[in-house]
This record gives C-alpha cells, sequence and structure tokens, in this order.
C-alpha cells in the first residue's frame, strides 16, 4: 500500500460537516479503526489513484480533521470510490435515494469537485416486472435522482450524465424479492 | 368471392395441431380456447413431388401451418395423390366435410429454380376459385408457400393474408443479444441475423416500407437509437443524445421517428427526422412519457404516462394540444400498439401481480378492456398488418417466448424457439 498526503483544502462548516461524515463512513468501510482529525493522508490501493482522487474534505479548521481514506481503482467500474460502494440501491416503486446512501453521493461528490475533468456515469436499473420500455424510465428516475444528489453538492452538470439500462442488465437472477431487490439500483461509474 | 361457408365449431378442449408432416412437426403448437371458436374446413393436399424435390421443407405443410395458425381454417385430411390439374370428385370432398380444397405441385426448372403451383377450389360450390404459379429459388420456397396461404386466406375471408410478412424479435441465448427477422411463423429455418452484440437490444420498430428496422443499442454503454436498413446492413444513429434514447417509433410516411429522450431530463418524447435532427418535442410534462405509438391516421400518437400516478395509456397528437387518458381499468397500463383500423388498442395490463395482453375498442365509448391470456409476464403487443392478430413476447416455464393469438384471445400459438429467449417482437408490414 501506498499512502500519500493530499492537498487540503479550505471549505465552508456546512460541506466540512458533510466531508467528515462521508469520511468517517469512508474510513469505517475501508476497515479503519481510528480516525484522527487532522492533516488526511489518503491510502491507494493500487497507487496509480493516488494523484487522481483528490480529497476535498480535508480542513485545517480549528477542530481539524485527519482521517484514513483508501481509494480503489475505479478504471475497471468494479470498485468503489474510497471504500465506498459504487451501487445505489432503490425501495420498490421508489426513486427517492435513501439516506444511508448519503456517504456514497458525498464521495462522489467530492472526486467530482475536486477534478473537473472527472466525469461520472450514472446508471439506472430496475427489477424484471413489467415492460422493457417502461423501466428503461424508471431506471432514469433513478439515475436521475442520483445526479441530482451530486449536483446539489456542486458536481458540475456537465460532468454528470443519467442513464438507463431499465430491467435489461440484472445484477440478480432470479425472481424473488431478494433478487428484486439487487436490482432496484443505481451503478456509479467513474471515469 | 367468399366461399359458403359452413363453419366447424369446437368445443373448449385445448387441440394439439396434429399435423403430418416431418418438416412442420413440432414447429408450433395451437390451442384453441373458449366455446364457439368457428373455423372453416379446408382440405390442403400434399404437393405432388414435394417430396421428392424440396425434401428440406413441405409447402403443402407450411400452407396447413399457416391456415390453422390464423385461427380461421380447420385442417381437414387430404387423402390421395392431388395436384393442381387433378379434377377433383366434389362429392367426396363434401363427405370430408371439407368447404375448400387446395392441391398442387412443386417441380425443379432447369435453371435450378423451383416452380410451384396451386389450386384452390371451392367444394360446396364445385368450382374454381384461385390459383397461382411461381417460379422461385431455393430461398424463397418458404415464402412462395407463405404467398400460397395468403392466396387461399384473402380468397376464402376477403382479407389480406400476413403469411408472407415478417417479423422481428431479440433472442438472447447467455449474454449475447441477438436481432432477428423472420418469417411470420417463426419458423426457425426463416430466422436471419439482422444485428448482434454482448449488450442489450430492444424494442425494434419496422419502418413502413419495411425495408428499415429502427432499435434501441446498448453498445455504447447507455441507450440510443439506431435503425438499419436490412438489406445493406447500414446503420444510422437517429437518438444518441445525453442521457438515454429509446422507444423508436416511425411515422406513418416514414420520414421522421418518435422517440423517448432523456436529455432535458425525465423521460419526454421528441420527434425527430431520419438523419437524427430533433424536429420538436412532443410532450413536456414532469412525469415520465414514452412508448410512442402513432395512429393509423398519423396525425394520432398514444403514449404512456405515469402523470396521473401509475402509468396510463394517452392520446395526444403530431400537432401538440392536450393529453386524452385512454386506459382506466387498473394502475398499470402500458406497451400501446393500434390496429390497422385504429379501433383496437392491444396493451399490456397489471392485474394483481400478472402482465397481461389486454385489448380496448376504441371505437365505442365505454367499452371495458378484454384480458386476452392467462400468462403473466406479456409484453410488446403489435398487430399483424391485417388486424387480425397480435403478437407478443410472455413467458412460459421460465423461458421467454412468443406467441401469436387472435383478437378474441381463443387461437393462440406458440411460435418456435429452438434455443435461448424470444422477446422484444414485433410484426412488420405488408410488402416483401
Amino acid at each position: 500500500m501506498m499512502t500519500t498526503t493530499m492537498k487540503t483544502m479550505k471549505l465552508s462548516t456546512q460541506t466540512m460537516r458533510a466531508g467528515l461524515a462521508a469520511a468517517v463512513f469512508a474510513a469505517l468501510l475501508a476497515g479503519c479503526s481510528s480516525v484522527k482529525l487532522d492533516d488526511v493522508p489518503v491510502e491507494s490501493r493500487t497507487g496509480k489513484d493516488a494523484n487522481a482522487i483528490t480529497n476535498a474534505n480535508a480542513g485545517n479548521s480549528a477542530t481539524g480533521g485527519t482521517s484514513q481514506i483508501t481509494p480503489v481503482d475505479l478504471t475497471d467500474g468494479k470498485g468503489g470510490l474510497n471504500g465506498v460502494g459504487r451501487v445505489i440501491y432503490f425501495d420498490f416503486d421508489s426513486y427517492v435515494v435513501k439516506d444511508e446512501y448519503r456517504g456514497v453521493v458525498d464521495t462522489y461528490a467530492k472526486a467530482l469537485n475536486a477534478d473537473r475533468k472527472k466525469h461520472l456515469m450514472i446508471e439506472g436499473h430496475t427489477d424484471e416486472r413489467g415492460g422493457s420500455e417502461y423501466n428503461l424510465a424508471l431506471g432514469q428516475k433513478r439515475a436521475e435522482a442520483v445526479a441530482k444528489s451530486l449536483a446539489l453538492l456542486g458536481a458540475g452538470q456537465a460532468q454528470v450524465e443519467a442513464v438507463s439500462y431499465g430491467k435489461e442488465r440484472p445484477a440478480a437472477q432470479g425472481n424473488d424479492e431478494a433478487a428484486w431487490a439487487k436490482n432496484r439500483r443505481a451503478e456509479l461509474n467513474l471515469k | 368471392m367468399l366461399i359458403n361457408r359452413r363453419l366447424f365449431s369446437t368445443s373448449a378442449a385445448a387441440l394439439g395441431a396434429g399435423l403430418a408432416l416431418p418438416a412442420v412437426r413440432a414447429q408450433f403448437r395451437v390451442e384453441i380456447s373458449g366455446v364457439g371458436a368457428t373455423q372453416l374446413p379446408i382440405a390442403i393436399a400434399r404437393f405432388r413431388d414435394e417430396e421428392r424435390n424440396t425434401p428440406s421443407l413441405s409447402i403443402s405443410g407450411i400452407v396447413r401451418a399457416d391456415l390453422e395458425r390464423s385461427g380461421v381454417f380447420k385442417n381437414v385430411d387430404a387423402p390421395g395423390a392431388l395436384d393442381e390439374n387433378s379434377a377433383p370428385v366434389f362429392s367426396e370432398w363434401r363427405g370430408r366435410a371439407a368447404d375448400a380444397l387446395a392441391a398442387g405441385s412443386v417441380s425443379r426448372l432447369a435453371d435450378g429454380r423451383f416452380d410451384v403451383r396451386f389450386r384452390l377450389w371451392d367444394v360446396v360450390k364445385g368450382a374454381v376459385i384461385g390459383g397461382h404459379s411461381s417460379a422461385v429459388e431455393a430461398g424463397d420456397l418458404r415464402l412462395a408457400a407463405h404467398r400460397i396461404s395468403d392466396a387461399i386466406y384473402e380468397k376464402l375471408t376477403g382479407v389480406k393474408g400476413v403469411f408472407s410478412t415478417r417479423i422481428a424479435f431479440v433472442t438472447k441465448a447467455g449474454a449475447k443479444y441477438t436481432l432477428r427477422v423472420a418469417d411470420a411463423d417463426g419458423d426457425a429455418q426463416s430466422w436471419k441475423v439482422a444485428a448482434f452484440s454482448d449488450e442489450p437490444i430492444i424494442s425494434p420498430s419496422w419502418s413502413p416500407d419495411g425495408k428499415q428496422l429502427a432499435y434501441v443499442s446498448f453498445d455504447k454503454r447507455k441507450p440510443i437509437v439506431v435503425t438499419q436498413d436490412l438489406l445493406s446492413g447500414a446503420r444510422r444513429e437517429v437518438a444518441n443524445f445525453r442521457g438515454s434514447n429509446s422507444a423508436p417509433a416511425w411515422s406513418n410516411d416514414g420520414q421522421m421517428l418518435a422517440v423517448t429522450l432523456s436529455r432535458d431530463t425525465g423521460s419526454q418524447l421528441y420527434l425527430v427526422d431520419r438523419n437524427g435532427a430533433i424536429v420538436r418535442r412532443l410532450t413536456t410534462s414532469n412525469a415520465i412519457d414514452t412508448e410512442p405509438a402513432f395512429a393509423p391516421d398519423g396525425v394520432g400518437l398514444y403514449f404512456v404516462s405515469d402523470r396521473g400516478g401509475g402509468p396510463q395509456i394517452y392520446r395526444t397528437t403530431l400537432n401538440g394540444g392536450s393529453a386524452e387518458r385512454i386506459t382506466f381499468g387498473g394502475n398499470y397500463n402500458i406497451s400501446p400498439a393500434i390496429s390497422p383500423d385504429g379501433r383496437t388498442l392491444a396493451y399490456i395490463s397489471r392485474q394483481g401481480g400478472a402482465f397481461r395482453l389486454t385489448t380496448l375498442d376504441l371505437s365505442s365509448a365505454g367499452a371495458q378492456p378484454t384480458s386476452l391470456s392467462d400468462t403473466s409476464d406479456d409484453e410488446s403487443p403489435s398487430f399483424a398488418p391485417n388486424g387480425k392478430q397480435i403478437l407478443y413476447s410472455t413467458k412460459v416455464q421460465g423461458r421467454d417466448v412468443l406467441m401469436t393469438t387472435t383478437l378474441d384471445g381463443k387461437i393462440k400459438a406458440r411460435l418456435p424457439s429452438p434455443a435461448g429467449d424470444l422477446r422484444e417482437p414485433m410484426w412488420g408490414p405488408y410488402g416483401r
């Protein structure tokens, strides 16, 4: 593992708070046992992302903040960002990004804010029930819900594209609620 | 001229299509349900020399299967050797309860082509009422058979036959998607590949002249609408805007396509020309508007919208104006298809947890929807160009299959599905 210290940025208190929450969330997912609120070193699993993942939540306010974040290679689209998953799941018949995915959205928003050349494809998906075209539109609605959340956190409109696969690319096979729940999702692919 | 019918009435039993010839055996299964389905009894004799000259396919078997699948005919055994030059003993055929009789021949021409001939008799009147001959390449023998079916069907019903038309659909085998074109009977020998991909292909739509297909491709890791010339294979992106592009429907003059785009966020309907330039936006709502389907008048446009909550079918016009809600029964009605006469709407309606092929009579106010199936995963209805049948997909024992049904739902046929899943069907236009 390589460790890289990222540059620090000044942030508003509000963004800072959200950023810290995301960092903590990410750190927990990454398996870090302690979070020190000071300068923020970033661990890169692959090394090649060391410069790509700019840590936007590193702060130098009075409270300070240090956290370890583990970026994951995103180029294959498989891994998440900073240890945060790249899939957001939705409830049945719902297009609302649930609170539990706030950390995911924050993390991607930061990556986009930090590098305006980054581009995020959000693929909306549905479960298998119903028609292919209406499901395509429902998947689009999910993808756009995520895009909207990112825009609210400052991601540039041109950086984010919401598209849909409808029901055509299920993550899980099967026709029960367990499979359907895994298929009602938005997948985030940062490039 | 319509034949003086002595209609054959079936009972409620489901009947297998007991086809005698090996070449067509087990190619499809016809189910007849409901009391009082009436069918015209017809005898199709084995064509002279067809076994010798075209051993891989039976012209008479194809004709018999076509007529049976239409739901209008009941096949009567035709023993003995007959051809187009025979002089049938009509009293014998009346004794077999046949109202009509067809016979013919297949011979090889010196240039390698085949001469296919047939004659049609009205057994009740004891008169010749039709027949023709055609010289075809080996690759067009099935087409020649379907054209005989068309001629018989039209002569005896007064309605143009659709047996020589084609259908488009997508097969999925493992992670391979193939857009295919086949004869209307779906026979695997007639399958042709139009496009293939490791990414999904959905929503094929025939151009009105039958020369092109529009469809949704995911090859660019997002849905885009392409058109493809079937003869040359030339492809053109007609909708590759930011976001998703889907649900193509050709305008009746073939000059434009209605599509669903999310370029301005949300799924909304737009009109694009054949080169992909946006002509205009057709709907402006905060809801999903998708699945456009042109009315036969070329101006009316049916579509699906969930502006009222769940998805329902609405009608608007190309000239703008407000949208009128068409479906009211149930809270999930999608995938509109309009019959060529504009009188019948076919769509998929969710009833309980089941998605069922349903029709609504548009010509009478207050008409109630009619469910045509008892399966639970019906999708993608489209009308035969003569309006007498509907092609759709459904799921049988976990596999996606294609079905045809008559508009009363009484005669259903499952099209051959040798392997994999068959989905996203659309019935093509006349002309080939």
